[in-house]
């Protein structure tokens, strides 16, 4: 796989964001074609994957579930990126189109987060002989899925929308700053105590395919947030529509 | 005489709590200077938008004015000037009455607590009990001391959610008499209370709400 | 304004001195606390049977976990004053300013465990046998940022969880993980108090300590003001 096909997947996958983004019209099939896309680039993925990358040095084929393990971890930062930020933007400015992106974010989040930390799980058994491990990426993929976890427990045991979205605001943006510290709190128990190195300097096809999975799974990571957004939006629409004016039979005199 | 501006101006208010309307779609204006009778069954609205008008929340659409001041903006400033009584005492049950009134005192950045407490004790008849933790007292001298600390702020907006309940007859009387005096001080009173005849013999203005809705009573 | 403010600072320590105040006049749930930490140390020893190397060596650890977990009654405990008669709400319309109320409150939980694990130290020794001679002044130090760090993120979790359903479990779901790098520096430099610290990490990990509590004294500071009023 030459390098530039990643890059003109990025590319239409950003197109597809614009469109959804700026183009009202659009949004009626963005998240169809980002679906019918990622599928076709899933296909391709596994093509790739299996049987054109040459297996792993050191790991030999036990290395493939890297191609997808990577890209569930990333779409899972990414989509609890977007959550911080519509965090942010809820507080500054009230909008019920950012606690409903928040919502969706973060719950395609916490799937992504699951999943690939599993398979991170499944890799570390046959590479480092346990099925868990001292390695920063791990350590800070779970604890930020755990607080993510707690975030859609918080929602769903708040019933006033209002509350809901501020407090879960707080929540999320409390949770999304321990990442980075965490990170660098376990690299350096780890450099201290010198446990193995996470040995992944991976060549050139191999980032190829790795960067080909980052595009398949983002661009599901667009279809499912866009249409857990829409379901947001439903259930929201009832809840937020103003009461009617008074009827005009009880005009009051004082 | 009087101020331009209204004492409160409801402006196409509404209040949501979960999937249901406490307020909805209130309008209305108190001028400066009248008191206001705030009636309507349980549930229908009162406390809220008396919680709202005091800045303890907020409308979920529409604004209100205090004085031409929109309660979300103006909020800092609005909350020395308002005071509620409400259901809820505010008091921390594990001090006591004196520690509670001197606590808001010095919240408050008032000079010479000591004395001030001690005439605010007097006064609502709690001086015996100053040192007896709250969560001693009966409802009645809860309602008492909710009252001291009210007094304490010297509001000119004074909010009152019905401020008779838990009271006997000698405390209904004192109520009556202290909703007088703070007229006549110059605050303003929002009256909300089932006792018709009472308030209404104490307010010049009425606003009756049904199912958060203004209605005629 | 026509009526006199007071500071942030003056604000702040008025709402500290109250909590205190309430704490005292709630001893004896106090002393339950206490001794809910003790038989958690306690507990630890029995788990681990009566190797005493091990004891020694996971000490810190169970430290604080012990602190931890009694963190999680004492912020449970310090909303629950809070949302009883509304006093919150009150406080707010007083006026009192969120922020003073989120240092006073913050201040007022690290000071309760840090002279909780003030008296945890002894009974630590006793059941550990840990040397607490080798650096105690550092060792307070750890032990004063270490609750702090606690009750920063921890008093906004707890002010937001007061008020949702199944809040007992709320709090320590929302917590814990946030608590993870700040519960790994407090180990460890307690542990490098305890024992030599051959390629002096102390340092290190004290400021991880100090960077994870202002980071969340800052954010909670700005945060606070969202949660606390009913906007």
């Amino acid at each position: 796989m030459a390098s530039w096909i990643p890059l003109a997947g990025l590319i239409v996958l950003v197109a597809l964001v614009i469109a959804q983004l700026a183009v009202p019209s659009s949004r009626a099939w963005v998240w169809k074609v980002a679906a019918g896309l990622g599928t076709l680039e899933l296909a391709a993925l596994l093509y790739f994957g299996l049987v054109w990358a040459p297996p792993e040095a050191f790991m030999s084929d036990v290395g493939r579930i890297l191609y997808v393990h990577v890209p569930h971890v990333w779409a899972c930062l990414v989509a609890f990126t977007i959550n911080v930020a519509c965090a942010i933007a809820y507080l500054m400015k009230k909008s019920w189109r950012t606690d409903a992106l928040a919502e969706a974010s973060a719950e395609i989040g916490v799937y992504f987060g699951a999943i690939g930390v599993l398979m991170g799980s499944i890799w570390a058994r046959p590479t480092w002989g346990v099925w868990w491990d001292w390695d920063p990426r791990l350590i800070s993929t779970t604890v930020m899925l755990l607080a993510y976890v707690g975030y859609l427990a918080f929602r769903s045991f708040t019933e006033d929308p209002e509350r809901r979205a501020a407090w879960s605001a707080a929540a999320a943006i409390l949770g999304y700053v321990s990442l980075p510290i965490v990170w660098f709190s376990v690299r350096w128990w780890n450099s201290l105590h010198q446990v193995q190195s996470t040995g992944s300097t991976v060549d050139k096809p191999m980032r190829a395919v790795l960067y080909w999975g980052n595009v398949t799974f983002l661009t599901f990571l667009l279809a499912f947030i866009i249409k857990r957004y829409e379901l947001a939006r439903a259930r929201q629409s009832s809840a937020l529509e103003l009461p009617p004016v008074q009827a005009p039979k009880t005009e009051v005199a004082v | 005489m009087l101020s331009p501006q209204p004492a409160i101006q409801l402006d196409d208010v509404s209040k949501r709590f979960g999937s249901r309307w406490a307020v909805a779609r209130l309008s209305y204006s108190l001028p400066a200077g009248r008191s206001l009778l705030l009636t309507g069954h349980n549930g229908s609205g009162k406390t809220t938008l008396l919680r709202m008008i005091s800045t303890a929340t907020f409308p979920t659409a529409g604004h209100i004015k205090i004085f031409g001041a929109e309660t979300r903006e103006k909020r800092e400033e609005l909350r020395h000037d308002v005071a509620l009584l409400s259901h809820a005492s505010f008091l921390y049950e594990d001090l006591t009455a004196a520690q509670n009134l001197t606590l808001v005192a010095e919240f408050l950045g008032l000079d010479q607590r000591k004395e001030l407490v001690a005439s605010l004790l007097e006064r609502i008849g709690l001086t015996s009990r100053a040192d007896s933790p709250v969560r001693q007292f009966s409802a009645g001298m809860r309602k008492r001391l909710t009252i001291a600390r009210l007094l304490m702020k010297a509001p000119k907006l004074a909010l009152f959610d019905e401020p008779f309940g838990e009271l006997d007859p000698a405390g209904i009387l004192q109520m009556e008499n202290l909703l007088r005096e703070l007229q006549a001080a110059g605050t303003t009173i929002v009256l909300a209370t089932h006792l018709v005849e009472q308030g209404q013999a104490l307010t010049q203005e009425r606003l009756h709400l049904d199912q958060g809705r203004r209605e005629n009573p | 304004m026509r009526k006199p403010r007071i500071s942030l600072l003056r604000a702040s320590w008025l709402v500290l001195r109250k909590d205190w105040m309430i704490e005292w006049r709630t001893r004896a749930r106090l002393t339950a606390l206490i001794f809910f930490s003790l038989s958690t140390l306690l507990l630890f020893s029995f788990a681990m049977g009566p190797d005493i190397e091990a004891l020694r060596r996971h000490a810190p650890g169970y430290l604080w976990l012990a602190l931890l977990f009694a963190s999680v009654l004492s912020l449970g405990e310090s909303f629950r004053v809070e949302s009883e008669n509304q006093a919150l709400t009150g406080l707010v319309v007083t006026p009192v300013e969120p922020r003073a109320i989120f240092l006073g409150k913050v201040f007022g939980n690290a000071s309760l465990l840090f002279g909780l694990s003030l008296v945890l130290l002894p009974v630590a020794v006793a059941l550990y046998d840990i040397d607490l001679s080798r650096a105690p002044l550092t060792l307070l130090l750890v032990l004063f940022l270490g609750s702090v760090g606690i009750s920063a993120p921890g008093i906004v979790y707890s002010a937001i969880s007061a008020n949702a359903r199944a809040r007992d479990v709320m709090l320590p779901l929302l917590l814990f993980p946030v608590l993870v790098p700040l519960l790994l520096a407090a180990v460890s430099a307690t542990r490098f108090t305890l024992v030599p610290d051959a390629q002096d990490q102390l340092p290190g990990w004290l400021k991880l300590l100090t960077a994870f509590d202002l980071i969340y004294l800052s954010v909670g500071f700005l945060l606070f003001p969202k949660v606390a009023e009913e906007d």
